[in-house]
């Protein structure tokens, strides 16, 4: 697939990014900081590399998409909207009574392919869907995005081993590397030292990335696409609050929504 | 009749076995996962059939429920099979959102369920798991009674459009259904009925519930039995005909008192009919280590005492 033009990609990861404050906002509670840090990632996901139909959203040929971090799908909700798998006036009725767009994806709204948001899940449901792809002969591939707090959950690993032990190239994990979790720097909460050589050990493929950077996360994308006989995980560095430097690094607004009066300074920073 | 020679007994997770096997058979999108107990929850019989449609997770439950969900978001039919207690006890969190929140077809071979698990102690012996299942939404929850049962049970399930738990013991049983063709999920199994009071009994404890009633007949004492292979959706037209015929109700279950099969009983006859119960099951307490009957016996799980707990009911009975 041709890259999409980067410019244009940062204008509207902008204009997502007052998407994803200004839905917050209103819900008056959410996630800020861990959606504000998966922008780029799901972004490129849906603008570049997976396979879909949001006008027929089970189509059979798709490629599949976890948020693991369900607490995350602000993000995943505008990128959704955006490219049209509802309508985008249906953000507004972020985790209102009786809203498809609930405070963690669940199944039933157009694009959401697992009900997530308990942490530590979404990677062996991801998968439960490279293995089936395989047992079909299809060429489906399948993305899980994971938050590095996440990844204390010792499910992760369980799954992590599974995806080595049956070799799923056909999977590519990604982990939102923003180094916070609720109660702070992942170092000082449970530090998990090296990523890195946890992943590889682990038998994976390992890229490191800017997390914030459309050209680095389309060509990990594309690079990923190519191991063969191994799953590929692509640690992105990102920054918590990415875009809105009152928000950025503080893992007090890991799970707050803005105010209204931030939500006017917020949005002046993305103008 | 039930046929006491103890050589033709079989063991409801061969029942299950052999359901996995008529299942892949006749469904390719039959897939069987397994955390390390592959034959002992007889999933090796569907293994060595279908060795492309066998996955092995080792000692990870977890994992595998979540999978499974994978499995079936993509259209496929996932039998996952450990023990009881790390089946429905240890993945609990993962069975609540893979399998019950998102609502498929999940289905949960929990294997070497109750006390009869015997030597291995109480670390193996599950007494929750009715509990742990029926509690969640849209689960369904399947005791079978015998080998017949549980082969019914396991191929009815992959055909339920939601998460199915199926208990299933090791020790071997009499087959109890042999000739009855009723089977249904949520449709409970009469035995037999009586006018004075009225056993429900579920799994292992339907043999001894028969034999109870056989002892309370000599007595002149008419006990109905009913097999409540499904715990839920619960039978509430069966349990509730039961009660207004014989006006007392003793429930039966190798399975700890509390939030069990004769909960979910009360929780029916309380808010319709509300009928004298008594509970026969584990007492709050962990099992232990022992040969399987002799455990029964420990714990006071033999027909002698489902007629001890006949005669109370009676007496509650007569007085209201």
């Amino acid at each position: 697939m041709k890259k999409p033009d980067i410019g244009k990609l940062k204008e509207q990861a902008k204009q997502l990014r007052r998407d994803i404050l200004t839905m917050l906002s209103e819900a008056g509670s959410g996630h800020t900081g861990s959606s504000l840090s998966c922008v780029e990632l799901i972004f490129s996901l849906y603008s570049y590399k997976l396979r879909y139909n949001a006008k027929d959203p089970y189509w059979e040929e798709r490629d599949r998409f976890i948020l693991s971090k369900g607490h995350g799908c602000p993000t995943l909700y505008a990128v959704l909207a955006h490219f049209g798998f509802f309508l985008k006036d249906k953000l507004k009725t972020l985790r209102q009574i009786g809203t498809l767009l609930q405070g963690h994806p669940q199944l039933g709204l157009p694009g959401i392919e697992a009900s997530t948001g308990s942490l530590g899940q979404g990677l062996s449901v991801a998968n439960g869907m490279a293995l089936s792809a395989r047992l079909d002969k299809k060429d489906t591939r399948v993305y899980c995005l994971l938050g590095d707090g996440e990844i204390n959950e010792g499910q992760v690993w369980e799954a992590a081993m599974t995806a080595a032990h049956y070799s799923l190239d056909n999977l590519c994990a990604i982990i939102d590397y923003n180094k916070l979790q609720i109660d702070g720097f992942l170092c000082d909460v449970k530090d998990m030292f090296e990523l890195t050589k946890k992943w590889e050990a682990f038998g994976w493929n390992v890229i490191e990335i800017d997390g914030h950077d459309f050209t680095q996360i389309m060509d990990s994308l594309d690079r990923a696409e190519k191991v063969k006989d191994k799953p590929t995980i692509i640690i992105a560095h990102t920054i918590k609050g990415k875009g809105v430097s009152f928000i950025e690094n503080k893992a007090e607004w890991h799970g707050i929504a803005p105010k209204p009066d931030e939500l006017k300074c917020a949005l002046r920073e993305l103008d | 009749m039930i046929n006491e020679d103890r050589s033709t007994w079989k063991a409801t997770r061969d029942g299950y076995g052999k359901g996995l096997v008529s299942l892949g058979r006749e469904n390719e999108r039959i897939v069987v996962l397994s955390a390390d107990l592959t034959e002992s929850t007889r999933a090796s019989w569907f293994r060595d059939e279908f060795p492309e449609r066998f996955f092995s997770f080792g000692v990870a439950e977890q994992d595998m429920m979540s999978t499974a969900a994978g499995f079936a978001l993509s259209g496929k039919i996932p039998f996952c099979c450990s023990f009881g207690v790390f089946a429905s006890g240890r993945a609990w969190e993962q069975v609540r959102i893979s399998a019950a929140y998102m609502n498929i077809n999940i289905n949960i071979g929990g294997s070497h369920g109750g006390i009869t698990v015997g030597p291995d102690g109480a670390t193996h012996q599950a007494l929750e798991e009715i509990a742990l299942m029926r509690l969640l939404p849209h689960m369904s929850v399947v005791v079978p009674c015998d080998l017949i049962e549980a082969e019914r049970a396991t191929i009815a399930s992959a055909g339920i459009k939601g998460p199915v738990y199926l208990r299933l013991g090791r020790e071997k049983l009499p087959l109890i259904t042999d000739g009855y063709e009723g089977f249904e999920i949520g449709k409970a199994h009469i035995i037999r009925e009586g006018n004075d009071l009225t056993i429900i009994a579920c799994g292992i404890m339907v043999y001894h519930a028969i034999k109870a009633s056989d002892s309370l007949k000599a007595e002149g004492i008419g006990a109905g039995v009913i097999n409540l292979h499904t715990v839920k959706p619960i039978d509430k037209a069966a349990i509730l005909k039961a009660a207004i015929k014989s006006g007392a109700i003793v429930t039966a279950e190798e399975h700890l008192i509390a939030c069990g099969m004769g909960s979910a009983v009360s929780e029916v006859l309380i808010q319709e009919v509300p009928v004298p119960v008594e509970m026969v099951g584990v007492k709050d307490r962990f099992g232990e280590s022992g040969s399987p009957w002799d455990l029964i016996e420990k714990l006071n799980l033999m027909p002698e005492d489902i007629v001890i707990a006949a005669k109370r009911v009676l007496k509650r009975k007569r007085t209201t």
